[in-house]
């Protein structure tokens, strides 16, 4: 079983949301690690990028697939979790502590479509 | 779908050791347990073992059985020693490929083992029953009635001799292979692998494949999925039927022209591949060293600078052992030269690389 974190907000395409103010703080579900496997790169946008709910803002690649991270919100991007690059292994250890982007978001309603842990339970199975 | 895919003899240890299950040349096989990377470098380092009871085991007997074996395959089994193995492919008459497989030449005279790849049993079965017109030949398809485990790596002796009980394979070397009887059963050793390391290849019945890898696994030996057998062979420069060779590209293209013996009087495809020996091809493997982390993945183009596409990724990892991205592609042959500049498009960007060898890691085999 996956471990799914209480209070933060998930996308169907697996990404959860931390909202912190204005800003969400965006990674990827223990579900989502697992089955990707060993993590090997993660493709992130740059700071100042914009990016755009139902986007790709980047990918995680795994030694067997890769897979399109996609924006479960929309804004600019104020930060990057730069320690992926030499240790995209955190998100396998630890996928909620692992963070990627930071997203100052230009519309706050679009956290309305987002699933909260209960339902994501549901289709993280 | 999933209730029409085969078992293996080891299926039911493989879900209970909580293996991550999926289709694979029509059998629901094991893609991994403690995860690839784990499992890869245990095969590099130690030792690891693998279920390939889905390959595929078909006997050819009889008074022509040599020149039979011979007409289909494109290596030449007459300099076979009894006891000895050999690679090679089937052809179509225009030189695609039907399959890559090895040929065990047995004690018995007029007797061959031939192994095929699982996703192709029944179309080789097929190919071989349509070649056979004109050979007093038996050909007998038992890939259901064995079960197969190899066990790969540097320290794969010490548990085939000692922890199964085969001393005698410790005399093996690469590509010979031995029989052995347990309880009235015949069982085979074979020094074969599809690792780039040193390694045992065992076939035998079911309950006997059952019991050596309960044996394997008490003694240590690291249970190893499809998806580090994928990056392993990848690594050690190995084509995979179905990405590197197809009914579309001939060993000739795949640059494998060394296991087909084109001074052989006769064999199916042969004209074919003399002329594209001669003439060069279209399109020719390439192994492409990137510059970048960016991983490229089977069918993901391959460019020149200005994006003009001249191939496509037909494997690719980033390599667990060189810990850089590297694959394999087929490009038009004008840019097949090692050095040569190519980019591979991974989802929006190009990213630089160029063609190096396609045996990306030193295998370790005993000679």
């Amino acid at each position: 079983m996956s471990k799914i974190a209480e209070g933060l907000l998930y996308s169907e395409s697996h990404e959860w949301v931390k909202v912190d103010g204005n800003v969400a703080i965006i990674g990827v579900s223990d579900f989502a690690q697992s089955e990707m496997g060993d993590i090997t790169y993660v493709e992130m946008p740059d700071v100042d990028d914009e990016v755009e709910a139902g986007s790709d803002f980047g990918a995680l690649e795994s030694v067997k697939t890769s897979s399109e991270l996609i924006a479960p919100v929309s804004g600019k991007v104020v930060a990057r979790n730069d320690e992926l690059e030499d240790k995209p292994e955190m998100i396998n250890e630890d996928a909620y502590a692992a963070w990627i982007i930071k997203v100052e978001m230009s519309d706050e309603s679009e956290l309305d479509a987002l699933l909260n842990a209960a339902a994501y339970a549901e289709i993280a199975k | 779908m999933e209730n029409l895919l085969k078992k293996t003899c080891l299926h039911d240890l493989h879900v209970e050791l909580g293996a991550k299950m999926s289709p694979f040349g029509g059998f629901d096989m094991p893609i991994q347990y403690s995860g690839i990377i784990d499992e890869h470098n245990a095969v590099r380092r130690a030792a690891g073992v693998f279920d390939v009871s889905h390959m595929g085991e078909v006997f050819i007997s009889g008074p022509d059985a040599e020149r039979y074996v011979n007409h289909i395959f494109t290596n030449d089994i007459r300099t076979l020693e009894p006891g000895g193995i050999m690679y090679g492919m089937m052809l179509y008459p225009d030189g695609g490929t039907v399959d890559d497989l090895l040929v065990y030449r047995e004690s018995e005279p007029q007797h061959y083992l031939l192994v095929v790849n699982a996703s192709n049993i029944d179309k080789d079965y097929t190919w071989m029953l349509e070649q056979a017109k004109g050979f007093d030949v038996r050909i007998d398809n038992q890939s259901d009635a064995w079960g197969q485990i190899a066990v790969q790596g540097p320290e794969a002796e010490k548990y085939v001799c000692g922890t199964l009980g085969f001393p005698e394979a410790a005399a093996l070397t690469f590509y010979t292979f031995l029989d052995a009887v347990r309880d009235g059963r015949r069982i085979i050793v074979s020094r074969t692998g599809y690792t780039g390391e040193d390694g045992f290849e065992i076939y035998a019945a079911p309950e006997l494949i059952r019991n050596y890898w309960n044996l394997l696994l008490t003694a240590g030996v690291k249970p190893c999925g499809l998806g580090c057998r994928d990056t392993l062979r990848f690594e050690a420069g190995m084509p995979l039927y179905g990405d590197e060779l197809t009914a579309d590209i001939s060993p000739i293209m795949a640059g494998l022209g060394m296991f087909c013996k084109l001074d052989k009087p006769e064999f199916i495809g042969k004209e074919a591949l003399v002329e594209q020996k001669a003439n060069g091809t279209a399109r020719k493997l390439v192994g492409i060293e990137l510059a970048d982390k960016a991983v490229p993945r089977h069918g993901y183009p391959v460019e020149l600078e200005d994006g003009f596409e001249v191939g496509v990724v037909t494997t690719g990892y980033h390599s667990i052992s060189l810990e850089k991205s590297v694959c394999f592609a087929l490009v038009d042959s004008a840019y097949s030269a090692l050095g040569t500049p190519l980019w591979v498009r991974v989802r929006k960007n190009a990213f630089p690389g160029q063609v190096v060898k396609k045996r990306f890691y030193q295998t370790n085999y005993k000679k």
